[in-house]
């Protein structure tokens, strides 16, 4: 009985062993080398152009979008800036589960970096252009809080912001004619989306390791990634299926899935993306209205959009790049770490309105630890200079010929 | 010399263009073949493009004036596309334009096409894999 007892136990320590235990990485094959270049921010595109906004690529608005970024006065209590909740130390997060502002915004606040690749901005897509995006909060009674009017008004109120606007877009506009003010607010979206698309991810660790992987760099591999860091990475484009939505060089499809995250209790489900898509082809500012800059209206993305019941509780897959520093995670800001978001994908759970795109992963905790630090390997400073990631100084101009000298 | 060039760009144009009609799909009730060509070669993840579809009929002759329409999915994952393509041209010599595909994650797909022409109706499955 007691030699009975001693192997039941020896039996459990060996089943719980296997349980914990961490997997040993697999040789590279050719093939998995092509899905890792794929990721690699060496295969990142150049950043297209915005035909809708005719100054996204003009240094003069980026320079008044910089300033407007960070300016407060944009707001019905003159205390909160987009940088309020897009705080560039928290990779333009918050660390809230919602944007908390003149009120509480209904969403968690999402990043900003990589966003100008996106067709679709928001978690639900409600916008199709990083300008007409940075429109939406000004007017949204529980974020800015502001009219057009208003915020048009700062314009006028600023010498210096409007003699880059006159610069740029021509005379100021009549502060009683409603069409001018919705030109002018447009133009200031523009503006502001100038500066955001200067916010780009930079490499990181994971880059440099497929660099080696790809140089057949044995050391070089072993210096920058560990054994579970390279395990994890095995399984996020293998058995954990990741790569179905975080895919590509941002590791975001930048689509609309629904992967069954339950809302907060006492909150009803998001529909998600099947609002966000009457929302963006109703919208004045979308790629096909008035204030954009493509005068042959050319938006293959509104015209070729998708609608129907898979879009229920739908929402954007984010870039997984630069994931420290921005928890909570999820629309709603639901889960408050990497691991337990994980631990969410391994149990894929029913949907609580329309249907969960993911299955059951059936890993074990030693694997979702190894893909957790594989995704810390993600995170590094951004590709853009230091100047933007804080609030412009008066003499920002001088400092800027500064930095180009170093 | 000059010839020996166009001689050598014409015989890359032309296996090019056999790389997709290569293959080719017969409509589930034998009525059309499909082919088709996509301006985006190879295929990849997460970008818009256009395919010019080929339609023929039983006896190989190009299918004009035809009706078509397409949707697609991947049939494992039990979702769409993720936009909804449309077919905006119709070329000629039994080619037809069809704009706005785009495939959101590696895997099997399938794309469906409608095509009423010739007085007959049929649907042809064509496999994609990313």
């Amino acid at each position: 009985m007691k030699g009975f007892a001693l192997l039941a136990l020896l039996a459990m320590v060996i089943a719980l062993s296997w349980y914990n235990w961490p997997a040993t990485p697999a040789p590279w094959t050719d093939a998995k080398v092509e899905i890792l270049k794929s990721l690699s921010i060496d295969s990142l595109e150049p950043l297209p152009g915005d035909p809708t906004n005719a100054v996204a690529d003009d240094p003069r608005a980026a320079e008044l979008g910089h300033a407007l970024f960070f300016d407060a006065r944009l707001s019905a209590n003159g205390s909160i800036s987009c940088s309020t909740c897009h705080q560039p130390e928290r990779r333009f997060t918050d660390g809230l589960a919602k944007g908390q502002a003149i009120g509480t915004s209904k969403r968690n606040t999402p990043s900003i970096v990589g966003t100008a690749y996106s067709p679709w901005l928001y978690w639900d897509g409600r916008r199709d252009s990083q300008w007409s995006q940075a429109l939406s909060p000004l007017e949204d009674s529980n974020e800015h809080g502001t009219t057009r009017s208003q915020v048009v008004g700062v314009l006028l109120d600023d010498p210096a912001y409007g003699e880059t606007y006159r610069e740029m877009f021509g005379d100021l506009p009549d502060p009683t004619n409603d069409e001018a003010i919705n030109t002018a607010f447009a133009n200031m979206g523009k503006a502001i989306a100038a500066y955001e698309r200067l916010l780009q991810a930079g490499p990181s660790r994971f880059d440099a390791y497929v660099a080696a992987v790809v140089a057949g760099d044995d050391t070089k591999q072993a210096e920058l990634y560990s054994d579970d860091e390279v395990v994890g990475l095995q399984l996020f484009i293998g058995a954990a299926n990741c790569t179905q939505c975080h895919n590509g060089p941002l590791f975001a499809n930048n689509e609309f899935h629904n992967t069954g995250v339950i809302s907060f209790p006492g909150e009803l489900p998001d529909k998600g993306r099947a609002i966000g898509v009457r929302e963006v082809t109703a919208n004045v500012f979308s790629c096909d209205g008035p204030y954009s800059d493509d005068s042959n209206r050319v938006c293959p993305e509104l015209e070729y959009v998708r609608t129907g019941p898979e879009l229920i509780a739908a929402f954007r897959t984010p870039s997984l790049r630069n994931l420290e520093n921005t928890a909570p995670f999820m629309h709603k800001g639901q889960i408050a770490t990497l691991f337990a978001v994980l631990e969410h994908y391994n149990e894929a759970p029913l949907a609580m309105i329309g249907h969960n795109e993911a299955k059951p992963l059936k890993l074990r905790d030693s694997d979702l630890r190894q893909l957790e630090a594989f995704l810390f390997t993600l995170s590094a400073p951004l590709a853009t200079d230091e100047l933007w990631l804080r609030a412009p100084s008066i003499d920002i101009a001088n400092d800027r010929g500064q930095s180009e000298q170093r | 010399m000059i010839g020996k060039t166009l001689s050598a760009l014409a015989l890359c144009l032309l296996l090019g263009s056999a790389q997709t009609d290569d293959v080719s799909w017969t409509s589930q009730r034998g009525f059309f073949v499909v082919s088709y060509q996509s301006e985006l070669e190879p295929l990849q993840i997460n970008r818009l493009h256009a395919w010019v579809l080929h339609i023929e009929n039983a006896a190989g002759e190009a299918v004009v004036g035809a009706q078509v329409e397409a949707s697609g999915g991947m049939p494992v994952h039990n979702h769409g596309l993720p936009t909804r393509p449309r077919v905006t041209a119709e070329i000629g010599n039994g080619d037809y334009r069809l704009d706005g595909i785009r495939f959101h994650m590696a895997g099997e797909w399938e794309i469906t096409i409608s095509i009423s022409g010739d007085d007959k109706t049929d649907m042809v499955v064509v496999a994609v894999t990313l």
